[in-house]
């Protein structure tokens, strides 16, 4: 867990820092903008990494819980 | 005249479901979405993705893609940044608050500073950024009734319903409200907003490449941020204060308390994202609507869902949409009437009449709530602003008690009650007044760079916020026995 909770930090750079460098509408990424495309990856990205975080949790262990 | 029929049928509905619920079958939400297993995966996405959508998204969402193109994303952005603050800043609130046996955000600040003055700031800063929260919902009802109407109802008239209606739910549905009332609305608005946000760009364009490259034609640089304005600065502050903000609302801290186990925060925070996607399709629509609705200036860019509905459907199904919509206003609309009813009654009239009998406390938070709702219904007919700066203004007050919370859950906690104070007070003000005077930072410093005139004015008031939290603190802070 130590080191697998700062992949938290990374959709904070991936918006805050990200988005600015990628500020353009073309091209169309998905039929998207690229900056909407863009951050939509972020978003899914954002989801994985919490999933991951949380299984590595140790706080999280040893509980009847049958769902991640 | 059907839309208005449907609509009409809608808020009857409704208001019988309350009073249902008041009788004593009350539904609770948490047997569908955790014990209910039965009911299946499906229903489970339905409720979680229908919630997402509020008035704010609905209309304000659809109305800042149309107005505004590129910085709409914002929103999109700062629920995945606030999910994953939420992951280490809940549960130890949570842990504090069941250990402490305490049910409401003021009284957490109040126990964690053991200062009831603090107590009742907060309390003061949540009813205070709950009103322009209220404000928007009734303007989305307003909205939706001038629209349905075609015309026979005027705006003002509009706004009144709809706050007659707010009023009328939460005296009859009582203060649990009625899970039913969410069941069907998240169900409804889901529905609604996917087939709008696939059928729409479909129906006038032919997909959503074509969609954005004929829009991207017309406005070039519509679609991403400005160089000015809503710049990047613009999109970084106003992300950062809102994703900081998420959790500091009165209702968001209430009902975290409900929680069973701190658990449920962090697997959220690997959940909820996905949820946020739902707000692609609110965006689609409003995109849809700049080519095919044009001209809708200021704080009519809120009605260009509506607009494009009413051109492009049958009156029967744009009272369909408009029904979703009603809902989607009036369910939170009352969470936030009685919200601030009750912050009125708990921690501000109890704090100057301790001795009275919890009987007499809620008589007078019930009392409140056609006064806290008449005063919404005077700032709304004020008008002049977008739901989304509507919203971004709640947010700037609340996100001002960011810092304090923070500091009280630190091992050894830096921040004295005069410096909390202070700190809050400096950044409420702050607020207060660029909001009232509607200064911007552009306005009051021609000559900063653009990157720093861009800036939210929350998060400036969040800087000087720390400022006063910091230089008070170290003035008054006692030695520790212990050093």
């Amino acid at each position: 867990m130590s080191f697998v909770k700062y992949l938290a930090v990374l959709p904070f750079l991936g918006i805050l820092v990200g988005v600015p460098l990628l500020n353009q509408v073309q091209p169309l990424v998905m039929g998207m903008p690229l900056i909407l495309a863009w951050i939509v990856l972020w978003v899914v990205l954002t989801a994985v990494i919490m999933a991951i975080v949380y299984r590595f949790d140790p706080a999280n262990r040893d509980s009847g819980e049958p769902r991640v | 005249m059907s839309a208005l029929i449907i609509i009409v049928a809608t808020i009857v509905g409704v208001l019988c479901l309350g009073l249902v619920a008041r009788r004593g079958t009350v539904m609770d939400l948490e047997q569908w979405t955790v014990g209910g297993r039965g009911f299946g995966t499906i229903l489970v996405f339905v409720l979680m993705a229908g919630e997402i959508y509020t008035t704010f998204t609905f209309l304000g969402g659809s109305g800042y893609a149309y107005g505004h193109g590129g910085p709409v994303f914002y929103i999109l952005s700062y629920g995945c940044l606030a999910y994953i603050i939420s992951y280490w800043l809940l549960p130890p609130i949570w842990r504090y608050a069941k250990q402490h046996r305490l049910i409401a955000q003021p009284d957490f600040f109040a126990h964690k500073y053991d200062s009831p003055a603090l107590g009742l700031l907060v309390a003061l800063v949540g009813i205070v950024a709950l009103i322009p929260y209220l404000v928007l919902q009734l303007k989305g009802l307003g909205v939706i009734v001038g629209a349905a109407a075609y015309g026979s109802i005027s705006p003002t008239v509009a706004i009144w319903i709809g706050a007659a209606v707010v009023t009328t739910y939460v005296m009859v549905s009582g203060v649990r409200g009625s899970a039913w009332t969410a069941v069907v609305k998240d169900t409804l608005i889901l529905a609604v907003v996917l087939f709008l946000g696939i059928y729409l760009p479909i129906h006038y364009y032919g997909g959503y490449s074509a969609m954005f490259s004929a829009v991207d034609a017309a406005k070039p640089g519509f679609l991403a941020l400005p160089a000015k304005g809503e710049s990047i600065a613009w999109f970084d502050s106003t992300v950062l204060l809102t994703a900081l903000g998420f959790y500091m609302w009165p209702h968001s801290f209430g009902s975290l308390f409900t929680a069973k186990d701190e658990r449920v925060f962090r697997r959220n925070a690997a959940m909820m994202p996905v949820y946020q996607l739902i707000l692609l399709f609110v965006f689609f629509v409003g995109f849809a609507a700049i080519l095919k609705v044009p001209g809708l200036k200021g704080p009519e860019i809120d009605l260009s869902l509506l607009r494009l509905s009413v051109q492009t459907f049958d009156p029967w199904f744009v009272g369909v949409i408009g029904a979703a919509g009603v809902l989607t206003a009036l369910v939170p609309g009352s969470m936030i009437l009685i919200s601030a009813a009750t912050l009125l009654a708990n921690n501000i009239f109890r704090a100057f009449h301790p001795q009275a009998a919890d009987a007499t406390v809620s008589w007078v938070a019930r009392m409140l709530v056609p006064v806290v709702a008449l005063v919404a219904v005077i700032f709304t007919l004020r008008g002049g602003s977008t739901i989304v700066a509507l919203l971004l203004m709640g947010y700037s007050f609340v996100t001002q008690l960011f810092p304090t919370l923070i500091a009280c859950l630190l091992p050894h906690n830096p921040v004295t009650k005069e410096g909390a104070i202070a700190g809050i007070f400096v950044g409420v003000a702050t607020v207060a007044a660029t909001s009232l005077t509607h200064t911007s930072i552009a306005g009051l410093f021609p000559g900063l760079p653009a990157t720093l005139r861009d800036l939210n004015i929350g998060i400036v008031a969040l800087v000087l916020n720390l400022i006063a939290l910091a230089v008070i603190s170290a003035m008054t802070r006692r030695r520790p026995a212990y050093a």
